[in-house]
Formats: C-alpha cells, structure tokens, sequence
C-alpha cells in the first residue's frame, strides 16, 4: 500500500508559502478527519490544518520551524495501516486538508511588536532595515499611538485578531482596547462614529478589512468627513484616516477587486494617499495620521508582504502631495502608484535593454496631484504612460493625461497612452483575472509604441 | 449647551413650577418661533434660497430636551436645524446671516440653512443627509467617554431618518460600546410627505431600540414640561450610566416640510385642529395662571420680535461672501 502524502496547503488568497509553525502529531499517531495535525503561519496568519482522511502519520518530512515552505510541498506521509510496508497504487496519493475554519491568535506576541530597530544599533536617522509594507504600515501606527493618545484605531477583526490582514499585529496588547477597537460588520455605522468622533477632537483611524467595503460608508466619507470644513466655514475639520487594501488581491473576484483610487480622487475635501513600497507606507501613514484632514490611505494586499529597506527612526515622514522619481531616464516618463510602481520599474529594465531610457515616477499621493514633478519629467522625455490597476474610464491617468496636455502640451513628442485594468467587472478564473489586469508587458508595449 | 440650567426637575405638579423657568422656556420657544416666522418671510421675498426647512410647531422638542443639558453636552442634528442652533446659545444673527448666504453667516455663507456648527456652543450639525447625524453623534459620545468628559452628546432625528439602516448599525454599536449618547426622535408623523403609517411598519419608535437593550421613553412634544422631565431623566440616564438612551417626542410641524411643500398629503383641518393645541399656547396658559399678565408675556414677545428683526437686518445687509472664499475652508493647509 502507497503512503499518501499531505501537502502544504493554500490558505489564503495571496498565500505563496507559509511556515510550518507547529507539529500537532507525531509519527504512529492515528488521525482520523477532523483531527488537527499542525499550525501553519500563513502571510496574515496562524492556523491550524485538519486531516482529511483516515490513517496513521508515517513521516513528517518537514520540521517545525521550517519557513518558506511552497504551497502543493509534501509536509508529511500518512498510511492506511499502521506498519509502513509496501506501496498501492491504486490508492490516490495525494491528499487534500481542509481549513480549520478557527484561526487562532497568533501567540508569539512579545516578538512581533519589537520595534524595528532590533537588529540594529545605530541611532543614525537615516539608518534603514528591510521589512515589509505590512511592518511599516503597523509601525506607523503603533508610533503615532504611542505619541498621541487622541489616535485611535477601528475596524472589523483590528483587535483580537490583530487584523484581517496582520496589520494591526500586537497592537491590543499594547494599547487595550479603548484604542485599538473591534466593531461589527457595519461599515456606515462605524465610520458615521469615527467621523463623529474626529468632530469631537480625536484622530481616529478607521480600517476597511478592504476597500470595496467602503462602498457601504460611502455616504459617510464624502458628505460628512469631506464636506463639512467648507460647509462650516473652516471651522470643522475632520482629522480623519480611512485605511486598508484597495484594488485586485487574487482571485476574488468582482465585488473584491476594484480599485478606488479615481472614485476617491474626484471629492474635494479628501486627500488621497497610495503608499507602493514600506517607506511609502510608513513615511506617509504617519503624515496621514498627523494631518488634519480626512485621508483615505489606499493600500495593497499583494503589496503587504513584500519587502523594503525602510528608516526605522520615529521621526521618519514623507511630505503627502509629493512625488518620488524612483528612476531617472530621458526617453519616456512613466507614471504610476501603489502596486503598480513595481511593475513600472520592471517594465523600465526591459526597456532599457532596448535602449529605452525610462523614469519612472511613484505618485505616491492621487489628491493633491504633485503635478510638477510629472510635467519636469515630460518637459525632459517628451513622452508619458500612466499605469493604474483601475479601469481607465474616468480614471486616474484620464486625469493626468488631461492635465499634461492642458499644461505641457507644446513639451510633448507623442499621444499621452494609459496602461489600466481591463473594462469589466474582476472576473475569478485565473487566466481571466490576469487578461484584466495590467502587466508589466503592457507598459512594454505601449512604451515602444510611442518611443520608435 | 451656554446656559446652564441645572434645575432639578420634581414630579410636582405644574403649577408649582418656577415661574422664571416657565419665562425662560417661553423666551427660547417664542425665540424660535418668531425666528422661523421671520426665515419664512424672507424666503418669501426670495432672500433666502435652496432649502429652508421650518421648526414651527416643534419648539417643545428643542427647548424641553436643552433645559435638561449641562454646559458641555453637544448637540447634532438633521436638516431641520435652526431651533437647535438657537437653543444652544448661536447668535440669532449669524445663523439668519447663514440663511442669507452672507459672508457674516456661521458658516460664512457656504453651509446655508441645513449646514452650521459651532463648536463653541456644543453644535455639530446641521446635517442634509436623512440618518447621517445618527453616528456621528454616536461618535461624539465616543469622544466624550475616550475623554472622561462625564459629558453627552444628544442626537436628534425624524421618523423618517429612523427607518435609515445606520440608524440601527449605530444603536448596535452604541449600545456594545455603552456611548453615553441620547437618540430624540422627534416624530412629527410625516417624513416630507410621507405619513408614518405609510412608510413604517410599526409606529411605535421608541421601542425600536429594545432589541439592542436600549432603554426608551415616548413623550407628548407638545408640553415642554413633559419634554423637560422626560429628558432629565434621559440624561441623567446617559450620564450616569454611561449608556444609550431613546426618547420618542411626538410631535407636528405646522409649516411644510420645507417652503416649497404643497402639503397635500394632509388636510388643513388636520394642520389646524393640531396648531390650537400648539406648545407654545400651552406654556403660556401655564404662565398666565402663575400670575403672569397678557401685557407682560406680550412685552415679552415685542422683545423677542425686535431681536429677531436686528437678526434678519443683519442678515439682508451683511456683505455677500468675497469670491475668493470659493476656493477657502476646502483643506487645512
């Protein structure tokens, strides 16, 4: 008889691999379905994973402990019978686990709320370490906390859990729970409060497990938070940040994979952020948070695990309304923000094996437009893209291409192209999902076309 | 709220009430009353534009609710806002100047009659869209429980805005959290043109917090004492106990829904038969038996109507907002 194999198992959408955290079996025991037989630390969090059939463990071919284990990696083997003895090869020999569906708490708290200096000892301000967008996000948080105590954060599963998404890791036990606070499932109650409560002088940080759910307080962020300073005559500001992951995760179709970076960008009132790298996300979560206005802060789940040097000193802010110039070239500018800002600098090392010198800007704010940066790029390469995830109607690159050609029309060699997701709702099927979203061979293409 | 006005009120009967409270309620009512008169009017005479939605008829819910406030409770409410203001101490001035678009206005001519705050007074609104204030008050109380302040925030809301969605996600919230928040709806049967009956499936408001646990009271809004007595001990509730709270105010408005409301979805006898049992005739009937003389309370009335016309004086000649205030108040730089 053939010994089955369990695998590593897929527990999230944009889970890659994952740590096996803890053996819950060990080899002779009898498992039968239902019975737990590990915890794996996945990209948001620990779970634990059931077996399937029935059995006995003859192997556990990966040790506790062991990271970056790849989804589909044999972890363990499992037999029908106790004595391993010979194989069957009319037994299927691959073996499917459930998902528990309790996650726990991760338990390792006291390590995760280290700050990021750990590994290092300098007090230089400019001294950097890599980690990722998830870590400087919740870094940013937990030192703005720690500075003001009118900051408060709310969301759906931002306290106990530590964050739909890890986020808000360690926070509870740090702060309790007057500041890092659960609510129900009620984005336009809960946000109606928050504004509330930024009219009565605090600084609250409202969470959307994602921003699609936004929708649902839509009301709340544009007529109430956006508007009343200038209906007040400047006397009620709303000292406001709205965060969490906008746009395409990973097969999750329509309803969870929009982006709403020009449906945010059209109201004044609101500033508008979308942070690409972890000195992004810390730089300028943190100005967000000391900023007297309502902000909505547009982050990426695809982004959350990845890394980047990032300064680790406190007083470390990016000025909201600017600009970055990730990469300098002459020949084309290509502008982009959040997740697209990666595939931007990609797209700009093929082109340069072509001999196409692209620069490549990094938005990093969507309202105030930090205009002058696009147009001393254009004066310089007299061709411009504009990449965003979003659909191109009515968006973010429909808007700069508007205003290049109002302001720097004479400076420009060629048509102002727009690489952007595709005009349908997100449709699930892998292949489809990546048809619709834009890729780093689009903004190839459309550079080349305009570059020959 | 800028008057402090702390008396306790006892089960007593009515006519042992202090006559300067008495005076003092009918000055607010009488206040608002003769101010909505004179919105109307100028509405009429179009120096007043847009929306302007009347509290006439109402006066009892206001006055009765603040005479049971303390200094640093706030306030928010829907559109139907200007008896709010009043109450709360906003110079009659400024929100009539509001009314006029004019740069003198409370929120400089920018917000008009649904729009204005102050937060010195404990105001927060002023707010056009039906349901939106019921969590923003909810946050309100939020921020005074996060601040120790002892203080509540009253929150103020129609029949209509009651069958709102947020309502009740805030009524869940407010209850988990135990804000010290007081829901005062004020049901005047009709939601624009839309009678209760005809949009809710109960009319019973009141109740509509119990299965969040939150305790409730129904009171006749037409007695500003029943108002007073009911609200105190709301209040005291929300205080003390640091918990939501609903009062049910039943209520009519004597005007339309705004000045442009043909008012056919009711009768005129019905308008009528509802004014002769007006709050204010009430209070005033209350007064005379307390010694009070015709003369007097119409001394008192003069009074009031010189100051509301000084307001709308001040409101028709005050400078129109300059136009480089179109692009001010947008962002705090």
């Amino acid at each position: 008889m053939r010994n089955n194999e369990i695998l590593m198992p897929a527990l999230s959408p944009t889970m890659e691999e994952g740590t096996l955290a803890k053996w819950l079996v060990k080899v002779g025991d009898k498992i039968s379905s239902g019975d737990l037989i590990a915890e794996i630390e996945t990209d948001k969090a620990t779970m634990e994973i059931e077996a399937v059939e029935e059995g006995f463990i003859s192997k556990l071919i990966v040790e506790e402990g062991t990271q970056g284990i790849k989804i589909n990696t044999p972890i363990a083997e499992f037999s029908e019978t106790k004595k391993i003895s010979k194989t069957n090869d009319d037994e299927s020999n691959k073996n499917v686990i459930n998902i528990s569906n309790k996650e726990v708490i991760e338990v390792k708290k006291s390590s995760v709320i280290e700050t990021s200096d750990n590994t290092l000892t300098s007090s230089n301000n400019d001294a950097t370490k890599k980690i990722t967008v998830r870590e400087a996000l919740r870094d940013a948080i937990l030192e703005e906390m720690e500075s003001d105590n009118d900051v408060f954060i709310m969301g759906e599963e931002v306290a106990e859990y530590e964050g739909a998404y890890k986020v808000t890791q360690g926070l509870l036990e740090k702060f309790g729970d007057k500041r890092v606070i659960d609510t129900p499932i009620t984005e336009h109650g809960f946000t109606g409060i928050g504004v509330g409560a930024a009219f009565g002088n605090l600084k609250p940080i409202v969470e959307f497990m994602t921003f699609n759910f936004s929708m649902q307080a839509i009301d709340q962020i544009i007529n109430s938070a956006a508007k009343t300073l200038y209906m007040s005559g400047g006397q009620m500001g709303c000292p406001i940040v709205f965060r969490g992951p906008n746009g395409a995760a990973s097969r999750v179709a329509a309803q969870h994979s929009q982006c709403f970076a020009s449906w945010y960008s059209h109201v004044p009132g609101l500033k508008v952020v979308a942070p690409w790298s972890s000195e992004d996300a810390k730089g300028l979560l943190k100005s967000a948070i000391r900023d007297p206005n309502p902000i909505v802060f547009l982050e990426n789940e695809v982004m959350y695990g990845q890394s980047f040097e990032c300064p680790i000193s406190n007083e470390f802010t990016l000025p909201i309304g600017k600009a970055n110039v990730e990469k300098n070239g002459s020949d084309i500018t290509i502008v982009a923000f959040s997740i697209m800002v990666g595939k931007a600098l990609e797209a700009a090392n093929e082109l340069e094996k072509n001999g196409i010198k692209a620069e490549v800007i990094n938005l990093r704010t969507l309202r105030p437009l930090d205009l002058e940066t696009i147009i001393n790029s254009v004066k310089k390469t007299n061709r411009l893209i504009t990449c965003e995830e979003g659909f191109g109607f009515s968006g973010i690159g429909a808007e700069i291409s508007s205003l290049i050609q109002e302001n720097a029309f004479d400076w420009l060699d060629a048509p102002v192209l727009r690489v952007h997701g595709k005009d349908v709702p997100m449709p699930y099927a892998e292949n489809l999902e990546k048809l619709a979203l834009p890729q780093t061979s689009d903004i190839i293409n459309k550079a080349k076309q305009i570059c020959s | 709220m800028n008057e402090k006005q702390s008396d306790k009120v006892a089960s007593k009967k009515k006519s042992n009430y202090d006559l300067d409270l008495l005076l003092k309620l009918n000055e607010q009512m009488l206040l608002i009353r003769r101010f909505e008169e004179k919105a109307g009017q100028l509405y009429g005479m179009g120096k007043i534009g847009g929306f302007c939605h009347l509290y006439i008829g109402q006066e009892a819910v206001v006055v009765g609710i603040n005479s049971a406030l303390e200094d640093n409770d706030t306030m928010v409410t829907s559109y139907r806002d200007h008896g709010h203001m009043l109450v709360c101490g906003m110079d009659p001035k400024g929100v009539m100047a509001e009314l006029t678009g004019r740069i003198t206005g409370y929120s400089k001519g920018k917000g008009g009659s649904m729009h204005m705050f102050s937060r010195e007074k404990g105001f927060f609104g002023g707010h056009g869209i039906v349901g939106a204030q019921v969590p923003i008050g909810a946050g309100l109380a939020f921020s005074h429980k996060y601040k120790n302040e002892k203080s509540i925030c009253v929150t103020f809301f129609g029949d209509g805005a009651a069958n709102q969605g947020q309502v009740y996600e805030t009524f869940n919230i407010a209850a988990l959290w135990n804000l010290p928040v007081l829901f005062v709806i004020e049901n005047n049967l009709y939601g624009m043109g839309t009678s209760v009956e005809r949009s809710s499936s109960t009319d019973n408001f009141a109740i509509r917090g119990e299965a969040f646990g939150i305790e409730n009271k129904t009171v006749n809004g037409m007695d500003v004492l029943d108002v007073r007595e009911a609200a105190t001990e709301a209040v005291n509730y929300c205080r003390l106990k640091q918990k939501p709270y609903i009062l049910e105010v039943k209520t009519y408005r004597f005007r339309g829904h705004s000045m442009s409301d043909p008012g056919k979805y009711r009768t005129r006898d019905e308008v009528a038969e509802m004014r002769k049992n007006g709050p204010l005739k009430a209070l005033q009937k209350l007064i005379l038996e307390s010694g009070f003389n015709e003369s007097e309370l119409k001394e008192i009335d003069n009074k009031i109507k010189l100051k509301v016309n000084e307001a709308a004086d001040f409101a028709v000649e005050s400078k129109l907002p300059d136009e480089a205030e179109l692009l001010k108040d947008i962002i705090i730089e």
